[in-house]
């Protein structure tokens, strides 16, 4: 099955896989300055998140399952979980 | 400076920047090439040498496992200064937060978050489980293993049971875990040493199956170790900054 699933993506159409790999690119670089321009910090952390799963894609995409993992678990859910918390301390702090 | 004179300081910055900029990328090598033959070395005989078929794995533990101890540690002692620099200091008493307007009722979690989180707290600790002790034979290991354990932790919070949370990853046992996944990937190398071979040598045995669950020594058993070492230390930052959230410190008088 593996070898099979292997063959097949070695006889796939060369374009395909560029393809993809421009269109993750390009996600990402929207993705990013969308971190950039939500201004309200709340928000910033969920388009983080978001960003953090295009970065995820990303590296699949370009073959690195080892770090899709890594930043799947660490920018989308572990980084975001951590701003929130700050987040919530420092809110209460100023009301 | 006036601020015309200032724009035209900074359009010439941003000129010469831009120049250089594009002589270096006309410069880089074409999209995709690998020039080194390091790569192409392990890639040959990475899996007749250790019995591991995850060969990203075989390179953090066994090539540059020396490397990879340095990280572990650098995470080792974040959580530790996390833990220090939060810390219930003497003379301090707590107490739960709440909330300072009180015509304001905070919603508690809703039956949805609470059901799915509860749901989820079982196949994430078993998929962490798994990344963590599968790293020799494919792509995972024990970094990826251990945050996807905490966030299983994390998971029990997100349900509504913080006193849970708090119950099973108390800081003790969290430090206690933590030290021994960190001392243990140390101590392996130490062994190797008091074997009268180089530090982090594979001593063990590698199986006589690439790609078995049982091969590749000690990459296997340093992937584990690193698994139990990260998911304690993001457990202990995640819970010294809930602690911080939900509970309320002044100086008692």
């Amino acid at each position: 099955m593996s070898a099979l699933a292997a063959a097949a993506r070695y006889t796939a159409p060369l374009g395909l896989m560029d393809a993809l790999q421009v269109t993750i690119l390009v996600l990402v670089a929207a993705g990013a300055t969308g971190v950039v321009l939500v201004r309200d910090p709340a928000r910033q952390v969920i388009a983080l998140s978001v960003y953090g799963v295009l970065l995820a894609v990303l590296f699949l995409a370009f073959q690195a399952p080892d770090v899709t993992l890594s930043e799947l678990t660490v920018g989308a859910v572990v980084l975001p979980i951590l701003l929130v918390l700050t987040l919530a301390k420092v809110r209460r702090r100023e009301e | 400076m006036t601020p015309a004179v200032r724009r035209w300081v900074f359009l010439a910055g941003v000129a010469g920047l831009a120049a250089f900029y594009l002589w270096g990328l006309t410069g880089l090598p074409r999209f995709g090439s690998y020039p080194g033959p390091y790569g192409d070395v392990i890639n040959r005989i990475a899996v007749a040498q250790t019995n591991a078929t995850g060969v990203v794995s075989a390179i953090n533990f066994e090539y540059r496992g020396f490397d990879t101890i340095g990280e572990e540690f650098i995470l080792f002692a974040a959580a530790i200064g996390t833990a220090t620099v939060l810390r219930h200091l003497r003379g301090e008493r707590e107490r739960a937060a709440r909330d300072e307007a009180m015509d304001r009722t905070v919603p508690p979690a809703s039956e949805a978050v609470r059901m799915v989180s509860l749901l989820l707290v079982g196949p994430t600790v078993l998929v962490g489980w798994y990344l963590a002790s599968h790293a020799q034979t494919s792509p995972s290991g024990g970094f990826q293993g251990g945050v996807v354990l905490a966030t299983g932790f994390i998971l029990i919070y997100l349900a509504g049971e913080f006193l849970v949370f708090k119950r099973i990853s108390p800081v003790d046992v969290t430090d206690a875990v933590g030290a021994v996944g960190a001392g243990g990937f140390a101590a392996v190398g130490v062994t190797a040493v008091a074997m009268g071979l180089p530090y982090l040598f594979n001593f063990l045995p590698l199986g006589s199956t690439p790609g078995a669950v049982s091969s590749s020594g000690t990459i296997a058993l340093i992937s584990f170790l690193v698994g139990i070492e990260v998911a304690a230390a993001f457990v202990l930052i995640v819970s010294e900054l809930l602690e911080q959230t939900l509970l309320f410190r002044q100086e008692s008088r």
